[in-house]
């Protein structure tokens, strides 16, 4: 039970020495009715070779932050501040020109939805052999060659002939295979993918996650996978930051954060997840409430509305004051470590296992 | 491609027959009496037995609609003279036949329609392109004010204005008039430039207002951000990606302005004196001249049909998935 506190094995989120290093990011929109603060002091370390899991319900700044790391966010209704660093490089900072040279090549995106990620109106073939063409120098033919091995790769049947489809000649399976291929025409050192599986069949999805696997084992890469499912994060990844309202709630080794989560909000997420063993009559235990809204975000810790166990902080804490969330192994909450180990016990685990 | 068009060709056809039989009927239905209009003041009955008789009023309605719709094809010969094909009856009020009249009439309006298409499309799509790239600047602010101040310019208030100020006043150019390309280009764009600049007005705010919102539109698509994450340079995004899928609902617009400006601009050419379609138009509707309503109508519902269908090759061209469904 020790290792609810301990520090040592965890993933050290200091240190030049990580590949992509994000530090306190703060992202801001200002819309009509306020500012969004949709990222709010995020701190994060991806390694090389590792995958770097985040889960967290819609709207909680998952995309945000790798729209951001990309710098694509809408530099006009947005403001980034805080540190992202990748090999040493601050993308916060850096000139337009140089994130182009480096979107799309160090770094790649896979996008969630494979129906509209693919442009209508050019071939597959042309839309994979362009980031090639540019990000190389490579002519029309070496790129050409390039993006059919690819797409043989990715597990396309037939890639010459189909080099020349249009995307809606494409299945969705296909047209995600083909968004992959595109994002690893150049072997970028940063892979984010974005909800990769999620509008895919299972089975598809399986194949594609093994795919993603074998491009990491080939090639090295760093890999941050976003999604909600957490069946798909435990196959994936290696570490794990549980987000909500634009914060991390919660971080440590993949394993760690799904075995022994410490934070009411994971609890929840762990909590409403069906089981594949469970009885048909078992109730699914949602988390009470909604979202809360990033336009005018609660007081304190940002979960408090919704969580159970506030009565069990001394004082008003949870309304008033925000819990940090300390290095390496560690959730973002008032709850000391002997009460998270006793709900714990007593309540969430009977419910997961 | 060519199957596609030679299909749509077809229908075309198969409408333009299906309008001229509507107009037909819809011109022996009309309650004004055909005959004593064209007879005119000092009409004696035996005077209007011979004109029903010369127009071949007093035949049965089948062999009148035969005549017609033959005459399109063939010619016809009317008391009054020839009337070669196509022919589209004879003008009451002109005592012309109908389409030498609009092939009179055909080239001051076409002359305004390119003209004007010239303008609105390299200013209003350029301004609102310019607005989209640099959107939120104060190039698209006041982009977007002066479209919206402008489309409410109707060419009946700009127009008067215009010529108030550069032809009566200053004195700085003449009225305007037309003058055919062939004789003299320079005479013909000075001649017009006046109609052309005033009716452009209107189209080329809102053409911008168009460009600017679909281009801003297609800026959100996905693709175009995943064309951004592959590196690819914004401008390159902006004309490749952006600006493809934006020119769909523009192309839509742009046919059905297009149509309807070979149809007649009325009010510009009122409002400049020039005589074009829409004149005749006009002329047809107040004089009851409906030879000269039904042959302006075909030629309007002509250039519909060809615009429907440039439209359409147009989408094909754009858009991949309308090629192969």
């Amino acid at each position: 039970m020790t290792t609810l506190t301990k520090t040592e094995d965890s993933p050290a989120p200091t240190g030049p020495e990580s590949f992509l290093s994000v530090r306190d990011l703060k992202v801001r929109f200002s819309t009509e009715d306020g500012i969004v603060k949709a990222v709010d002091g995020l701190s994060f370390d991806v390694e090389r070779g590792k995958t770097l899991g985040i889960v967290g319900e819609s709207g909680s700044g998952k995309s945000v932050t790798n729209l951001t790391v990309l710098g694509l966010h809408n530099p006009l209704s947005s403001t980034v501040e805080g540190e992202i660093l990748l090999d040493g490089q601050d993308l916060v900072t850096a000139a337009e020109k140089d994130m182009e040279r480096l979107r799309g090549n160090k770094m790649a995106m896979i996008f969630q939805d494979p129906l509209t990620a693919l442009s209508p109106y050019y071939t597959v073939g042309r839309q994979l052999s362009e980031p090639y063409m540019k990000h190389t120098g490579a002519s029309k033919k070496e790129a050409k060659d390039r993006a059919v091995q690819m797409l043989e790769k990715v597990g396309i049947p037939q890639p010459r002939t189909r080099f020349d489809d249009y995307p809606h000649q494409f299945s969705g399976g296909m047209r995600q295979r083909a968004v992959i291929a595109m994002a690893l025409m150049c072997d970028p050192e940063l892979l984010i993918a974005d909800e990769p599986t999620t509008a895919l069949d299972v089975t598809v999805q399986a194949q594609i996650l093994d795919l993603l696997r074998d491009l990491q084992q080939e090639f090295g890469s760093a890999i941050i996978f976003i999604t909600h499912d957490l069946g798909v994060i435990a196959n994936m990844a290696d570490d794990l930051l549980v987000m909500y309202a634009g914060r991390a709630v919660e971080r440590g080794t993949t394993k760690e954060v799904l075995g022994r989560p410490t934070h009411p909000y994971t609890w929840g997420l762990l909590s409403s997840m069906p089981r594949l063993d469970g009885d048909i009559n078992e109730e699914l235990m949602p988390i009470p409430g909604s979202p809360p809204s990033l336009l005018n975000p609660p007081s304190g810790c940002p979960f408090h509305p919704r969580c159970a166990y506030t009565d069990q902080v001394a004082g008003n804490l949870c309304a008033d004051s925000r819990p940090t969330l300390a290095p390496g192994r560690a959730a973002a909450c008032h709850l000391t470590a002997e009460q998270k180990q006793t709900i714990f016990i007593d309540k969430i685990q009977p419910r997961l296992r | 491609m060519l199957q596609f068009i030679l299909r749509r060709s077809v229908g075309a056809v198969v409408t333009l027959f299906l309008i001229g039989a509507a107009t037909f009927f819809l011109f022996v239905a009309a309650p004004s009496d055909y005959a004593s209009l064209a007879c005119g003041k000092d009409c004696s009955p035996e005077r209007l037995e011979d004109i029903r008789h010369a127009l071949g009023l007093d035949l049965p309605l089948a062999t009148q609609f035969w005549d017609f719709m033959s005459g399109i094809v063939a010619g016809r010969d009317f008391p009054d003279g020839d009337c070669p094909a196509p022919c589209l009856g004879q003008s009451f009020y002109y005592s012309e036949n109908v389409w030498d009249l609009i092939v009179d009439r055909l080239p001051l309006t076409l002359s305004l329609t390119v003209g004007g298409i010239v303008c609105f499309l390299f200013v209003g799509l350029g301004t609102g392109m310019l607005a989209a790239y640099r959107r939120g600047t104060l190039v698209d602010k006041v982009a977007t004010g002066a479209s919206m101040v402008l489309s409410s310019f109707q060419i009946y208030f700009l127009g008067p204005i215009v010529l108030l100020i550069f032809v009566y006043s200053t004195g700085w150019m003449e009225d305007p008039k037309y003058v055919p390309f062939t004789q003299d280009p320079v005479g013909w764009l000075v001649g017009l430039s006046i109609p052309i600049l005033v009716m452009s007005t209107i189209f080329t705010a809102q053409y911008t207002r168009m460009a600017r919102s679909s281009i801003i539109e297609q800026l959100q698509e996905e693709h175009v951000r995943t064309a951004r994450a592959k590196g690819m340079p914004r401008r390159y995004v902006f004309f490749r990606y952006a600006w493809r899928g934006a020119m769909i609902p523009i192309v839509t617009i742009l046919g059905i302005d297009i149509s309807a400006l070979l149809g007649g601009g009325v009010v510009t050419e009122l409002t400049f004196s020039l005589q074009g379609i829409g004149r005749l138009a006009v002329d047809g509707a107040v004089q009851k001249d409906l030879p000269l309503t039904m042959g302006v109508m075909l030629v309007g519902a002509f250039f519909i049909l060809l615009m429907n269908i440039l439209v359409d090759i147009a989408y094909a061209w754009i858009d991949p998935r309308v090629r192969l469904s």
